[in-house]
């Protein structure tokens, strides 16, 4: 019964968690317009919400060329970042375009909220049928 | 949880341009002075801004000034035979600071500012309705 809550709920609260994660990106992106050779970051929406959906986590192992290098056990989970050109380049190598930010930081808070509302409206359409 | 790191983010970028915008409030003030506190004429100094990577999210980073440099060019030179801090020739050497370039600096340093006070009230906003999920 839990289980198939959980199913119910978790293709919106993976979409929720992937809208934080570009949310994050952009901020930071945001942040850093005036850092001398910044490259301004994203992630591909559709493709690490299915990513997420399928369970597959992107991994980045260490690669070893010569006898003295390390392996890495593990690797590091890594969200596909993806690094934009910009249409325009700044002198000191900055390819953050600030209009285009903000307007991606606006649209991706948007589409959070909806991914929110339908989470929401989920929840409410359980809780009315446990209440009757 | 990554809107409580927008919000470090962006207070990171906040300290960082005020420090900005400190340095050119301190150039403009001594566009004019003849000698700095080591007694040699006032060099305008510019802040290095740095990215640095938050390792729990990859991809994305805050900003620091990672130093504060001296602007290196030459002290400008003015004809004023009668200034106390005037040599043989009748030269006093003026700051280096270049007034039109602090300006510009001002301006780029208050637009991004202020749009990263908007990167965190939306942040602030976000999370609040967060707040309110399920009821």
């Amino acid at each position: 019964m839990l289980n198939s809550l959980d199913a119910t709920l978790r293709f919106q609260e993976q979409a929720l968690k992937v809208h934080s994660q570009r949310q994050q990106l952009i901020a930071s992106n945001i942040a850093n317009a005036d850092t001398p050779n910044y490259k301004a970051a994203d992630i591909n929406f559709a493709d690490a919400l299915r990513d997420a959906q399928s369970g597959v986590k992107k991994t980045v192992v260490l690669q070893t060329s010569a006898p003295g290098h390390i392996a890495s056990a593990h690797g590091n989970n890594v969200a596909q970042v993806v690094y934009s050109t910009a249409s325009q380049p700044a002198a000191d190598g900055n390819t953050v375009e600030m209009d285009a930010e903000r307007a991606r930081f606006a649209d991706n808070a948007v589409r959070y909220e909806t991914a929110f509302r339908f989470l929401n409206q989920q929840i409410k359409g359980l809780l009315s049928a446990i209440q009757g | 949880m990554s809107l409580t790191n927008i919000l470090n983010i962006s207070a990171s970028a906040l300290a960082a341009q005020s420090q900005r915008l400190n340095t050119v409030a301190s150039n403009l003030a001594n566009a004019e002075s003849t000698a700095g506190a080591d007694g040699q004429a006032y060099r305008a100094r510019q802040v290095i801004f740095t990215a640095v990577p938050q390792t729990e999210s990859p991809g994305s980073a805050s900003v620091k000034v990672s130093q504060v440099v001296e602007d290196q060019s030459p002290a400008r030179r003015v004809y004023e035979p009668n200034h106390p801090a005037a040599d043989e020739e009748g030269y006093v050497s003026m700051s280096n600071v270049n007034v039109v370039e602090e300006m510009v600096n001002m301006i780029s340093a208050s637009r991004s500012y202020q749009s990263n006070v908007e990167v965190m009230n939306t942040a602030k906003n976000l999370m609040l309705k967060l707040l309110t999920l399920g009821t």
